[in-house]
């Protein structure tokens, strides 16, 4: 089996580029930042600023809960279009492509590697945000006993499995913007062709979301359920925003993955 | 298919691309690469060799005719016969920020018919056939023109091949880079691996080549062993003298038709006559002869003659 192998040289092939370290940073400085400020400010009032900014100062954990709500709508996909786009466009223009499909590595396999190694790449970006958050909401803020937003109050451990879960739910969407990458990434041989597409793709799909005429197209749209993660802080946790936004995605998955497969596939590799 | 076929490294038949302008890059290529053989593929910029190599490699897809590689239809079988294939195809490409060697370690990591316990021993190996030990923990963007081709070669020999395709090995090499490979393929060959080289080094051809095949037009204008082909083309014979106005009266009276004239030499191709009776009836008229010099063609003028020699690159 060496599969596991190629993805493994791959992912890590992700995590050595200076840039996407430097983008996993900054992902990390917003969420210091958010909590610098709250710290230094004191707390929000109420209905200011994002989410969850309010209860900051109650508990720390919500410091994570605020990244995770600040990050969504913009950096964290903007993050994954970078790394998605590069992924075939990249090897494409460089040329290493060709090398890879001689040694030879199937044009299927090469892909499923491709979009796994983008979409753990998300899981990666929504896990250090919650965990960065965690870590420096515990040393400013207390923490202790979480009150969740059905009034309901939990222990601080029950707190981090919910915010496991929402981190999953987080990446989950993010493998959408993975697919959506990976599939224009096939398109191209420019790779900043194929990030700027994917992530003016997903600002446009956030645009049509927030026009209230196209009502009825909402709820098929990948990015209208992103922020459905806050029923994963009520008890008990509702699932019914959480189950349609991941059969949307699921859907759109689908969709994409089949795009990128038909166009890899059948593309003649001239570069 | 011909029984000469059997056993060849790389056969194709009828195999074609238009591309989707409708420029047709290959036309009904039929190449017969036997095993064993140092071939070189020639033919000038835009001819089609590059785009018959990537076919055959399963990088693009023919729109008709069918191609063998190692007795394997290919695309169908590439999965089986690639890694039998080392390629060097149209210059090295690797990625900029990682080294030699973690280039080499990832194509390795790519191939899953080999052993991940072997992976380090193999790339120094191949890092060390080509040269480039000390400069393997090197990053490849700082890599000469030279040490990149070279990372290329260490590639297409990350394993025993037993076919090896070169697009332009000597690429960007200095003297002592191009003799190097020259040993390397010689070496390779020795070893029973078949060589498909193509390039535009003539020199390097009739050196290294056990066959030649040449393209024009994405047409293959002339294939064989390279002494077969190089016997197709007219040898040359120059003649100094005293009276070279007597020399060319006498060779125009055989049918030799003069080419060129200059003070005191007279060349001119021989075609079908026979150089004893030029030679004869050269002194019998009193032309003076001091030297009498038959050239066999070389290579590259065969390959103008074939090819033409403008510099039209066909669009």
């Amino acid at each position: 089996m060496g599969d596991g192998r190629l993805l493994l040289s791959e992912f890590l092939l992700v995590l050595r580029r200076r840039r996407n370290q430097v983008l996993l940073g900054l992902l990390a400085l917003v969420t210091v930042l958010i909590g610098v400020a709250v710290d230094v400010s004191g707390p929000a009032r109420d209905g200011e600023g994002p989410a969850f900014l309010r209860s900051i100062t109650d508990n720390g954990l919500f410091l994570s809960f605020t990244a995770l709500v600040v990050s969504l709508p913009v950096f964290l996909p903007l993050v994954v279009s970078v790394v998605s786009g590069e992924s075939i466009a990249g090897e494409a223009s460089t040329g290493t492509l060709r090398y890879l499909l001689v040694v030879p590595v199937d044009r299927t396999r090469l892909l499923v590697v491709k979009l796994l190694s983008v979409v753990l790449f998300g899981l990666l970006a929504a896990v250090l945000v919650a965990v960065v958050g965690a870590v420096v909401g515990a040393v400013l803020f207390p923490i202790g006993e979480l009150r969740l937003l059905s009034g309901t109050t939990v222990s601080y451990g029950q707190g981090l499995l919910r915010l496991a879960g929402v981190a999953l739910y987080v990446a989950a969407v993010l493998a959408t913007v993975a697919a959506l990458g990976v599939f224009v990434s096939t398109l191209t041989e420019v790779p900043i062709a194929a990030m700027a597409a994917t992530a003016l793709a997903v600002v446009l799909v956030e645009v049509l979301d927030a026009v209230p005429q196209l009502s009825a197209l909402h709820p098929w749209l990948f990015t209208h359920d992103w922020l459905a993660f806050g029923d994963l802080l009520r008890d008990p946790v509702s699932v019914a925003g959480l189950g349609h936004g991941l059969l949307v995605q699921a859907c759109w998955d689908a969709v994409l993955v089949t795009l990128a497969w038909a166009r890899m596939t059948t593309r003649d590799v001239t570069s | 298919m011909g029984p000469s076929t059997e056993g060849a490294a790389v056969t194709t038949r009828g195999l074609t691309k238009r591309f989707r302008g409708g420029q047709v890059a290959v036309d009904r290529l039929d190449l017969d690469v036997p095993p064993g053989a140092v071939y070189g593929f020639l033919g000038p910029n835009g001819s089609g060799k590059t785009t018959t190599i990537r076919m055959l490699l399963g990088l693009v897809s023919p729109t008709a005719g069918t191609a063998r590689l190692l007795g394997q239809p290919v695309p169908a079988a590439s999965a089986s016969v690639l890694p039998r294939v080392g390629a060097l195809v149209e210059g090295p490409a690797f990625h900029p920020y990682l080294s030699g060697r973690a280039n080499l370690r990832r194509l390795d990591a790519a191939d899953r018919t080999t052993a991940p316990r072997t992976s380090a021993a193999r790339t120094a190996a191949a890092l060390e056939r080509v040269g480039l030990s000390a400069a393997a923990g090197k990053r490849y963007r700082v890599y000469s023109l030279g040490m990149r081709q070279r990372l290329g070669l260490a590639a297409a020999l990350l394993r025993p091949r037993d076919l090896l395709v070169l697009d332009e090995p000597t690429n960007g090499l200095d003297p002592q880079g191009t003799r190097e490979v020259r040993t390397l393929v010689r070496e390779v060959a020795a070893d029973g691996t078949t060589v498909l080289v193509s390039t535009h080094l003539l020199a390097e051809v009739e050196q290294i080549c056990s066959h030649v095949g040449v393209m024009s037009a994405g047409r293959l204008v002339a294939a064989g062993t390279l002494a077969e082909v190089t016997a197709g083309a007219t040898t040359r014979v120059r003649v100094e003298c005293r009276q070279p106005a007597v020399a060319v009266t006498v060779l125009t009276g055989l049918g030799v038709s003069p080419v060129r004239t200059e003070a005191g030499t007279v060349d001119a191709e021989l075609a079908t006559a026979d150089p004893e009776q030029v030679l004869a009836a050269l002194v019998a008229a009193g032309a003076g002869v001091r030297q009498f010099v038959l050239a066999r063609a070389r290579l590259e003028d065969l390959f103008v003659e074939l090819t033409g020699a403008g510099f039209d690159v066909r669009g």
